[in-house]
């Protein structure tokens, strides 16, 4: 009796399971068009009509009307007369993202900061070290990071002025124009945007040159 | 500036709290089955979708049809998105041309997402098409969510009603997904299209930079699968970075809206529960273990952080921001520790900022809130861990004074301490052995890339977030290879389902008992004393289980970084 009993509960389960297998998948397959398509498409077409230049990635042109990249989305700044953004481990290639993820511990870590600081004492003798804020020798989460501190853009006045021959009073101008606050006053950290910044100062550049 | 520090985190986490009443008497509402006004908003849409499905009864089931159900419907979800990624190649929306992907990798990834972990082993602007990433992650990312919700609630209505029936699973399942996740996805989703997340089908830009090279910039539909992604505690990014992406979070108040995103429901789900008990209280009880145990983790993060890195310091530039390596200059320390608290705790697993590169007690934190797997939790199974800690807490203090311990009215006994058993055994038992295996084989330790203690915790860490399908990563692990594809896709699978399927029998067995009428001797468990009991249980368990590994990975690290 014991044996027969399992067997048919056994049996029934089978079916129950067959049965919510193909309940599930008549369920499946309709979330799959309403979560996979209507909403993604949906989300996109509302996106695209109420705001499009922030939904098309943000970005942004040149005088002239060029477009020179997205305002979120920093990029590699090698000319000293320009300002320097963070470490890019991917040099920012936006193609991609992310960094090398070294931990605190690995020496990789200490060699890479060291390598930094030899380049940046270089190029800056009028600053002391202990000036230098630490994001600038510091590798961002996402290789992409468009923002530096206040701070680390205006200790990169001294090298620009004398290069480039442009005013220290000039030159704070523009990072005060570059610069962002805190979200409603509170949220994030004030921040200067990079390719906004050497934008302006190209075109000031230009601008002198004539 | 570190008063502006405490500002921003107290005023996010206030927002918390207000919301908990909200949105917990809300989710009441929507699964209470008693009549009200969401039927009117909603109704007509879940209507057509029973039709469409064919799905006419709707009657109760009890908990192991419920289990099969929901297990059905999982397995054939990873069934078809494991057909889409292997193909996606041949499909549309694929304007980058994206190859298909291989099958350890894409077993890896359906079994990711359907779980609610959000394990990434690739890349998402090289290795999904526009099509994968709507169809595939965006969708799971609601069905996995309205799972764990389903569950949840099951597990609510077992341990707080009597007779049979938990409900129907699939009414629940398209009510969670129909009346919260959508809708409240399509605001965040706007949000945070107008504070600048891409939304478009275009493909990747080419740019002529500042100083004339062409730099690439990935696009795509980022901000739908943003707002879910949070919403639905899954974590997995559109672009590798996550959201430390500028893309993914671009600013202070996006930071701030996807942390509250990510928190809402997770956070108040104890007060829908406590309204399902008819005693607030008792939600009340949950929450606060939960919230003091969330508090001391989110100072040992941020503490650590702003402390920052011994070796930087001797270096001698000017390091008073904090551990600013794999940060952003947006968030800073402050943006960066709240969301690593957050979504280690909410087992979101979202970063914006690298946690391989945190110090090591800022990465303990966020290891050991994966190891509790109770501070709040993923979407529903924080709260049934908690739960489950509850019920070993009254049979602990039951076996201390000689009564038969009871839970809400219900004895507990031998057959719901031998499922709690398997429940909290199953967690440590798929965290330590793989990560014994792979630290005895090269196949295994072959991946670390960092040396030392913190190449342990590498490890460690990817299978505590795969356990408590949490999803954040030591990124840095080389993890895309078929040995750990395969590890930490069956790692996940366990942790998931064994544990739902044992608690939901408890509630199942709780269910069919005669309540006890409550006598002098009842242990109370809905006052101050039961929230130091709560966390006292917690903290024990967890100490006993992972103590030794914690002190061989980021502790070591710790007391050697100098």
């Amino acid at each position: 009796m014991d044996v027969k009993y399992t067997h048919q509960s056994l049996s029934s389960y089978t079916g129950a399971a067959l049965s919510a297998l193909w309940v599930g998948l008549r369920f499946s397959l309709i979330l799959i068009v309403l979560c996979g398509m209507i909403y993604p498409l949906v989300s996109t077409g509302l996106a695209q009509l109420l705001f499009p230049w922030q939904a098309g990635g943000s970005l942004i042109k040149n005088s002239s009307g060029t477009v020179v990249g997205s305002e979120l989305i920093g990029q590699s700044f090698q000319d000293p007369k320009l300002f320097q953004g963070r470490v890019s481990s991917i040099e920012y290639d936006g193609a991609g993202s992310g960094s090398m993820n070294y931990a605190p511990s690995n020496p990789q870590l200490m060699l890479r900061m060291q390598a930094s600081l030899e380049k940046w004492e270089m190029n800056n003798p009028e600053v002391a070290l202990n000036q230098l804020p630490i994001d600038l020798i510091s590798n961002s989460g996402s290789g992409l990071d468009p923002h530096i501190t206040p701070q680390a853009a205006e200790v990169q006045i001294p090298r620009i002025s004398s290069l480039t021959g442009i005013s220290v009073q000039k030159l704070n101008s523009l990072i005060d124009d570059a610069t962002t606050g805190r979200d409603l006053g509170l949220f994030g950290e004030p921040r200067v945007n990079v390719l906004k910044l050497n934008l302006a100062l190209q075109e000031l550049i230009a601008v002198t040159k004539q | 500036m570190s008063y502006m520090d405490y500002l921003e985190m107290l005023v996010v986490i206030g927002v918390i709290l207000l919301l908990v009443k909200p949105v917990g008497t809300y989710i009441y509402h929507v699964f209470s089955n008693v009549p009200n006004r969401s039927d009117r908003i909603f109704g007509g849409m879940e209507n057509l979708i029973f039709k469409l499905a064919g799905y006419r009864q709707r009657e109760g089931m009890d908990w192991k049809k419920y289990m099969v159900s929901l297990l059905a419907s999982n397995t054939v979800l990873m069934t078809i998105c494991f057909i889409l990624l292997s193909l996606q190649q041949w499909l549309p929306w694929n304007p980058d041309r994206i190859g298909g992907m291989e099958p350890s990798l894409a077993f890896n990834t359906v079994i990711s997402f359907m779980t609610n972990t959000n394990l990434q082993h690739y890349s998402g602007e090289t290795g999904l098409s526009y099509l994968s990433q709507m169809m595939v992650i965006t969708m799971m990312m609601f069905t996995s969510a309205a799972t764990g919700l389903c569950i949840a609630i099951a597990f609510i209505r077992g341990i707080t009603g009597t007779g049979k029936l938990l409900g129907n699973f699939f009414v629940d399942f398209v009510k969670a997904i129909v009346r919260i996740l959508l809708p409240a996805a399509l605001i965040v989703t706007l949000l945070l299209v107008a504070l600048q997340v891409p939304q478009t089908l275009e493909p990747a830009a080419a740019i002529h930079t500042l100083e004339g090279s062409v730099q690439r910039i990935a696009l795509g539909p980022v901000a739908s699968l943003e707002s879910i992604k949070h919403l639905g505690t899954n974590g997995g990014g559109f672009f590798g970075a996550n959201s430390s992406h500028p893309f993914e979070n671009p600013s202070g108040l996006t930071n701030a809206i996807e942390i509250w995103s990510m928190w809402v429901i997770s956070a108040s789900l104890p007060y829908t529960f406590g309204l399902f008990a008819r005693n607030k209280k008792q939600g009340w009880v949950i929450f606060t273990a939960m919230f003091i145990l969330f508090v001391a983790f989110l100072s040992l993060v941020y503490f650590s952080e702003q402390a920052g890195n011994p070796l930087i310091h001797t270096l001698g530039v000017d390091a008073s921001q904090g551990n600013m390596e794999g940060k952003e200059v947006r968030f800073g320390v402050a943006g960066s520790a709240l969301f690593t608290a957050v979504t280690t705790a909410a087992t979101t697993g979202s970063v914006n900022n690298m946690h391989d590169t945190l110090t090591p007690l800022g990465g303990l934190a966020a290891l050991v809130q994966m190891m509790l797997n109770v501070v709040f939790g993923g979407k529903g199974v924080g709260l049934m861990n908690m739960m489950m800690y509850a019920i070993l807490g009254v049979f602990i203090c039951g076996l201390m004074v000689g009564r038969t311990p009871e839970f809400l009215g219900k004895k507990i006994e031998a057959k719901e301490m031998k499922l709690i058993a398997i429940a909290i055994l199953i967690h440590p038992f798929i965290v330590l052995v793989p990560t014994a295996i792979s630290a005895m084989t090269g196949l295994g330790y072959g991946a670390v890339t960092n040396p030392g203690y913190h190449g342990l915790t590498q490890m460690l860490y990817e299978y505590a977030s795969s356990a408590a399908n949490n999803g954040s990563g030591f990124e840095g692990l080389a993890d895309n290879t078929p040995y750990w594809n395969i590890m930490t896709g069956f790692v996940m699978l366990l942790g998931r389902y064994v544990s739902m399927i044992a608690l939901l029998g408890v509630a199942g067995s709780l269910m069919g008992k005669e309540p006890v009428a409550e006598s002098i001797g009842t242990l109370r468990t809905d006052n101050k004393l039961f929230t130091g009991i709560l966390i006292g249980t917690v903290l024990l368990i967890g100490a006993l289980t992972f103590l030794p590994v914690i002190a061989a990975g980021p502790v070591a690290e710790f007391l050697t970084l100098k």
